[in-house]
């Protein structure tokens, strides 16, 4: 066992290879792993398989080319709701797709982490989900009712990238927002995971209720990354809410000339400490509202 | 509601959605969207105490929860409903969700994805999301602010997100059973897909509109219910709960320029 799971964020993508399916947990623009998807954006990554319920990590890929795949049900930050530069790369025929309902999409990371080669689904059928994907089989069931199944193949993951609220250095991990929402699932499906933490200990000591906190098993997790802030400008229920001004920036790259080049020179590339400086640091995160829905 | 005060179309629409969740019985009334949302916990507060509701995040209320910043109201909370939750729920059909979809067609079935040729599509919207599996699992009813041939298309949506009573799309031994298409509010009418084979007829029409003006805004034949007739306007109680839910008037941005229900005379 690795006593020691801690590692930068560089050394966990440099784990990862050109052509990779890679999975992104989070929901939209929220508890996002951006710290991590910030930096494939400073790799040389390329031709990724991109699986997520799609927010701004979707979109900023797509931008820097990084995709040549996308496994999707939706892209959209909620507040912004038309993400741009997943839009462009859409129109623009950029991009190989794989449009799936998000009840599908979780069925496929759920046949990935119990290592089944599909299960059986009715979302999907009678609608262009299933004539578009011709990859997608349907099948009978063996039993008396007959009744026809979409076969919802595994979404088997070379990695899946996650941030939590907590973590220590043995991969244990908290998450502390409302919902949780379908990382477990992508941790499962993935050969290996990396885990991003706003906060990292030693080793955890929980009492009973915070214990209940912790979405899946240590053994599911290859690498942590201390990366406080690392959701942002997505947000992370309860540490931080998300920061609309920096997502119009960045929603406003999309139609600046030369815009995306403008982004990453100003916020990717001068690296994650030069990053949590230009966003006002701790400082304007405890500012940041949570959204009300 | 005092004499010169002047309803909104808007509100209107409220109280027209809010009848989708009417004798639903105890099911997750989901409006997705100002109006929608609103409809529904008009649906809660008055005729259907019986809905379960969220937060839209992931909490289940006793109470409908206000749109927007909430100052010191504090939610009621009654039970967890996570998206995972909310998925198990979808299949096990306890669900009657209102959507705004960007295309609908004349077999209910509607479009989230993308407009024009799909490889290369003129406009990418969000993805099909979770149409394929709501509308083949409960029941779904759907909010359209600006009816006109652009969503009401002619032929099929160009992506079919949502599914649809259209019969060549149901191959032997897919269930069709739990389809089970309600409302369609629009700022012209309620329609529904009560006709014949499931065709859609006007059920009721808004103050003002008249039925051609509703099909030629539609870019299929439409029918009349038997009973049509003129979609009521809220009473003062419906307006103070609508109120009451939207207290920073969100509604009032739901339509372009906010027309009144009743258009002034001329």
């Amino acid at each position: 066992m690795a006593l020691n799971k801690e590692m930068s964020a560089a050394a966990a993508v440099a784990q990862l290879r050109d052509g990779m399916t890679i999975g992104i947990g989070g929901w939209g623009p929220r508890r996002k792993p951006m710290a991590l998807v910030r930096e494939i954006l400073r790799s040389n990554l390329k031709d990724l398989t991109v699986v997520s319920y799609g927010g701004p990590d979707v979109g900023m890929l797509c931008a820097a080319g990084k995709v040549r795949k996308l496994v999707y049900a939706f892209v959209t930050m909620d507040a912004i709701p038309l993400e741009p530069w997943f839009r462009k790369s859409r129109e623009g025929g950029a991009i190989e797709v794989m449009e799936l309902d998000e009840g599908m999409f979780e069925w496929g990371l759920r046949a990935a982490g119990m290592r089944m080669s599909f299960l059986p689904t009715r979302c999907g059928l009678a609608t262009d989900v299933l004539a578009r994907n011709p990859s997608l089989k349907t099948i009978e069931s063996p039993y008396a009712d007959g009744e026809v199944y979409i076969a919802m193949p595994a979404l088997k993951l070379d990695a899946a990238l996650l941030h939590v609220n907590e973590a220590d250095r043995l991969g244990n991990t908290l998450v502390r927002g409302a919902d949780t929402f379908f990382d477990h699932l992508f941790a499962r499906a993935a050969d290996a995971c990396y885990v991003s933490t706003e906060v990292l200990r030693e080793r955890f000591e929980l009492d009973a209720d915070t214990a209940k906190q912790n979405p899946f098993e240590r053994y599911l997790v290859k690498g942590v990354v201390h990366a406080p802030l690392g959701a942002h400008p997505t947000y992370l229920g309860p540490d931080y809410g998300w920061d609309m001004d920096h997502l119009k920036r960045y929603n406003a790259s999309a139609t600046e000339e030369n815009g995306w080049q403008k982004y990453v020179e100003e916020f990717v590339t001068p690296g994650e400490s030069e990053y949590l400086a230009k966003i006002g640091g701790a400082e304007r995160a405890a500012k940041l509202k949570q959204p009300v829905f | 509601m005092t004499e010169n005060e002047v309803v909104s179309l808007a509100e209107l629409m409220i109280v027209a959605a809010s009848e989708a969740w009417r004798d639903n019985g105890e099911l997750l009334a989901s409006g997705i969207g100002v109006i929608p949302r609103i409809g529904a916990s008009l649906a809660k507060l008055t005729h259907s105490p019986e809905l379960l509701m969220t937060d839209s995040e992931a909490f289940l209320v006793s109470e409908p929860v206000p749109l927007g910043a909430r100052g010191d109201y504090k939610p009621r909370y009654e039970g967890y409903m996570s998206f995972e939750r909310v998925f198990e729920c979808v299949w096990g059909g306890k669900r009657h969700a209102m959507i705004g979809p960007t295309q609908i067609d004349r077999w209910g079935q509607t479009n989230l994805s993308s407009v024009g040729p799909y490889d290369k599509p003129k406009s990418a919207i969000l993805g099909v999301r979770g149409l394929p599996g709501n509308s083949i699992n409960h029941i779904n009813s759907m909010i359209v602010p600006n009816h006109g041939p652009r969503v009401f298309v002619a032929g099929e949506v160009d992506m079919v997100s949502g599914v649809g009573y259209k019969p060549e799309r149901w191959a032997p031994g897919m269930k069709q059973d739990y389809v089970d298409l309600r409302l369609v509010v629009t700022d012209l009418c309620v329609l529904d897909f009560g006709g014949p084979d499931h065709a859609v007829r006007v059920k009721s029409l808004h103050p003002g509109v008249s039925f051609e003006q509703v099909q030629a805004a539609t870019g299929f034949p439409l029918l009349q219910a038997p009973d049509i007739g003129e979609t009521p306007l809220p009473t003062a109680a419906q307006l103070a709960v609508i109120r009451r839910m939207d207290p920073h008037n969100l509604r009032a941005t739901q339509l372009k320029n906010n027309p009144p229900a009743v258009k002034a005379a001329a």
